[in-house]
């Protein structure tokens, strides 16, 4: 079972690259079962956006996120 | 340019301006180096399209020109040795406080929900906390985390642009995400609820 401090190394990947597919699955399970790390999944997005209000237009085009 | 379109574009600049330097100071740590970009940004803009200036879309222009600024200005500070892109900033300390032994979360640094992004965003304390934080992380961190999040270039880009292996920036990121969260939280969420 992975534990929360390897779930949050996934999460911040995760906005970053794609996951592979074992490594989306490892983190859905443990977010299935972690209410503090669903926080902190929201969190990260949320800084995400946070960045992304700095300056009015961004390139990002979200292509490396996916909600897993 | 005729008198109005000056007038709309002092006051325009007055606004955007602001935005610029805090912008430009995330990702340079250092007021004098951000005001310079910006000028320089500014003034590339005037020069390129004075007539742009009163119009919308302006604000969106100036800062795509920022953003080359503040890519010179970053390879001149690597250039002039006044930064060197560090792979390891021995923050693990700030990190490893979070969690237990075991890897679970640490009781008092459990993230707690900050409501909808934009309600936190429509918050001006929120916005003060955020960038007080930013300043907080260590250099290497906070220009990494900057050209990510605010920049919005690739790991990939990222790392050619400081000669780090893609590995470190997404180390690097990682540690930058979970002192962000843990600073936002405290000065955010408990000043709110108290």
């Amino acid at each position: 079972m992975m534990m929360c401090k390897e779930a949050t190394r996934l999460m911040s990947l995760k906005q970053d690259r794609p996951l592979r597919f074992q490594e989306r699955l490892s983190l859905r399970l443990h977010l299935s079962m972690c209410g503090a790390c669903r926080e902190c999944n929201r969190q990260f997005a949320l800084l995400h956006k946070a960045g992304q209000h700095k300056s009015p237009a961004s390139d990002d085009t979200d292509e490396a996120r996916s909600d897993s | 340019m005729t008198q109005d379109a000056s007038e709309a574009h002092h006051r325009r600049l007055t606004e955007v301006r602001p935005r610029l330097v805090s912008f430009a100071l995330m990702h340079l740590r250092d007021l004098s180096r951000a005001e310079d970009a910006v000028q320089e940004a500014l003034a590339a803009a005037l020069e390129k399209d004075g007539s742009f200036a009163g119009r919308s879309g302006y604000e969106t222009w100036v800062f795509g020109i920022l953003k080359y600024k503040i890519l010179d200005a970053m390879r001149a500070q690597k250039r002039q040795g006044t930064w060197q892109p560090l792979e390891d900033e021995g923050d693990d300390e700030a990190i490893e406080r979070q969690f237990q032994q075991n890897g679970r979360w640490q009781k008092d640094a459990r993230p707690s929900s900050w409501g909808e992004p934009e309600a936190a965003f429509e918050n001006e304390h929120f916005w003060r906390v955020f960038d007080a934080c930013m300043i907080a992380l260590p250099d290497s961190a906070a220009r990494v985390f900057s050209l990510r999040e605010l920049m919005g270039l690739s790991t990939e880009d990222i790392c050619r642009e400081l000669g780090i292996k893609e590995n470190n920036c997404w180390v690097i990121l990682h540690r930058a995400r979970l002192r962000l969260r843990a600073c936002i939280e405290k000065g955010w969420l408990k000043e709110t609820a108290s």
